[in-house]
């Protein structure tokens, strides 16, 4: 869509002396403004600019921070409390760094639903979902260094624990971790590292952004129907002020609810223990990460048992290393969501059996979410078949909902390309607009 | 001077060889520049240059233990009481998750409970590194199916000579270098 000509005409005589020599005005324009989007978005595409925003909230609160804080294990939790009390502000700005986390991974986890949802990943897209995994990627680790920062308990803990999935490599895992860690234990060389590849990271994110956006923009954005744009004139508007608009809205929505935690729940998210110092000689009892990581520590926390040869001893991925492969397994499977979904429609609004499936998703990772949450007990899988043990075994949960999620990927969706019958889709988006207002227009008449 | 060359496969030219030879500089050169970067990360030398610690255990009587800090590590040092001690010694070897005992200080590799504590005649002893070997949270102490430790970090139960016995963890607890210098002082590392 993007890749047609440009309409943009310099009118002053300085916009049309730059536009020969850089013609940043012209792909801004273009880019921005002409831009033409499928007039059928609805209110799930806005999370691409709540998005935009966030990172950008995060990059400004996050400099004016560093301003304050101190990387170091004598001074970090300090440091933390005086930008809390003494700062100009700092409650506030730091209340919207650290709640603003959170709203960019709900933002986040919107937008991934929404692309799985409608098929966004599927041909020609695959490079644009990939691009948008590798973003997800690099913020849980921007987060993840951004949370050990305030050197409370769960700062020191969860960071051991998660430098600790390195050590589960076989024989160059210990090493690995020692050279992460510069040290023996998580210490003041690893807040100063940390610290340093949090500031860096966002810069990353915001490069990975621009390839994410500039590949949406060669093959044009999708829409609910799943049906590409066929007549420019009847089915697309320009991006301003028709997106703009609705993203403003959008955003302004997205921002009360912000608000709302940053005034009036500003540590509902966190977790007390992370106003207690780092003590490197007691573990909380309980150790949590941040909720938007949860069903993933669901599902590190599922493989207690080691996978080997069966009817022999010999134990080929222990349990350690099997939760950390899981894990990873789970996230980087996204990566080749496009090739596992093999139905040739796009739009989850025509396959009435991918909706169910997709909802059941939806609600098998807020389980896994709460599985995560609660504390690792329970005799597994196999204690609840050869036991009965149900009550409280959230061990044996973890198991199932982990290898529901997966199955998700691995066999159910290659599965519904196959034997699922999709809906008829509409021949054109404007086919489908039109049919709509019909429809609605009729009881009027 | 050489054969007649097939077409396709040209004979290699000095200037072949320089491309080759220049490539192969560049990549030295990148690797010498690229390695202290990376390098930096690893322990430094304050970090590397920790000397070992001498403990005091007179006072634990049994049934107690105590933790000590090494190399930013906590150690367990505990006092077994018999009763205790024959329960990990009931234990059958081949039920064990892992049957290695983690103690580079015992003669053989058997995670026996000999091999674990502190040696014959002072079986009492047990002197281990206090980091889950899953993901490396701090066990509790006392506590746990088996009576010796528990991680409440992801449900890991240790015996009273600190084995594996259940949860996601790989291996027995770590035991470091150490001996009793006298006999009511331990030194560690």
């Amino acid at each position: 869509m993007s890749a047609g000509h440009s309409e943009y005409v310099p009118t002053s005589g300085m916009g049309k002396w730059l536009d020969s020599r850089l013609p940043l005005p012209r792909m801004v324009y273009d880019s921005f403004i002409a831009y033409p989007v499928p007039r059928n978005l609805n209110g799930w595409y806005t999370f691409g600019a709540i998005l935009m925003v966030m990172l950008i909230v995060m990059i400004i609160t996050g400099i004016t921070l560093a301003m304050h804080y101190a990387a170091s294990t004598q001074l970090a939790f300090d440091s933390v409390e005086h930008i809390e009390r003494n700062v100009n502000y700092g409650w506030l700005i730091r209340s919207v760094h650290s709640n603003g986390a959170s709203m960019f991974f709900i933002a986040v986890y919107i937008h991934m639903f929404r692309g799985m949802y409608y098929g966004s990943y599927k041909e020609p897209r695959e490079v644009l979902w990939i691009l948008g995994v590798l973003i997800f990627l690099l913020m849980m680790a921007t987060a993840f260094m951004g949370y050990v920062l305030p050197w409370g308990q769960m700062s020191f803990w969860g960071a051991t624990v998660i430098t600790g999935f390195f050590s589960a490599i076989p024989l160059i895992g210990p090493g690995i971790q020692e050279w992460l860690l510069g040290g023996f234990a998580v210490d003041n060389a690893t807040l100063n590292r940390f610290f340093s590849l949090h500031y860096l990271l966002p810069f990353m994110i915001l490069g990975v952004v621009i390839l994410h956006v500039w590949a949406l923009h060669v093959t044009g954005q999708t829409n609910p129907t799943g049906v590409e744009v066929k007549n420019m004139k009847k089915e697309t508007v320009p991006f301003t002020p028709f997106a703009t608009m609705k993203d403003a809205v959008a955003i302004a929505l997205f921002m009360v609810v912000f608000a709302w935690f940053i005034f009036y729940l500003p540590d509902f998210l966190g977790h007390p223990d992370n106003y207690i110092k780092a003590d490197a000689l007691k573990t909380p009892a309980h150790i949590v990460p941040e909720w938007y990581f949860l069903p993933f520590y669901a599902i590190l926390r599922a493989v207690t048992f080691n996978i080997g040869i069966p009817f022999t001893d010999i134990v080929l991925i222990d349990s350690k290393l099997g939760g950390v492969i899981a894990m990873f397994g789970s996230i980087a499977i996204l990566f080749v969501l496009p090739w596992l979904d093999t139905s040739k429609v796009r739009s989850g609004s025509y396959r009435p059996m991918f909706k169910f499936f997709f909802w059941v998703f939806v609600v098998v990772s807020v389980i896994l979410g709460w599985l995560g949450s609660r504390p690792a007990e329970g005799s597994g899988f196999s204690g609840m078949l050869l036991e009965g043990d149900f009550a409280g075994n959230y061990v044996a949960y973890s198991q199932i909902f982990t290898a529901y999620y997966f199955a998700h990927f691995i066999v159910i969706l290659p599965f519904l390309g196959w034997y699922e019958k999709p809906s008829k889709v509409p021949p054109s988006i404007a086919d489908a607009v039109l049919s709509d207002n019909a429809k609605s227009a009729q009881p009027a008449e | 001077m050489a054969a007649k060359k097939k077409p396709g496969t040209p004979e290699p030219t000095r200037r072949d060889f320089l491309y080759i030879a220049t490539g192969a500089m560049g990549a030295v050169g990148a690797g010498a520049v690229v390695w202290p970067l990376v390098n930096q990360m690893s322990p430094d030398a304050s970090v590397l240059a920790l000397a070992s610690i001498e403990v005091d255990v007179s006072s634990i009587e049994p049934g107690q233990a105590i933790t000590v800090k090494w190399r930013g590590k906590p150690v367990f040092i505990r006092n077994r009481t018999d009763k205790e001690i024959e329960e990990a010694k009931a234990v059958a070897l081949a039920g064990l998750k892992d049957p290695i005992a983690r103690n580079d200080n015992a003669a053989t590799e058997e995670a026996t409970d000999t091999n674990r504590s502190a040696g014959e005649g002072k079986e009492n002893w047990i002197v281990m590194i206090g980091s889950c070997t899953h993901l490396g949270c701090i066990p509790v102490g006392l506590a746990g199916d088996f009576g010796g430790w528990f991680c409440p970090c992801h449900g890991s139960h240790y015996d009273t000579a600190g084995r594996i016995r259940k949860g996601p963890a790989p291996e027995n607890l770590a035991i470091p270098p150490f001996e009793f210098v006298s006999d009511s002082t331990i030194k560690i590392g």
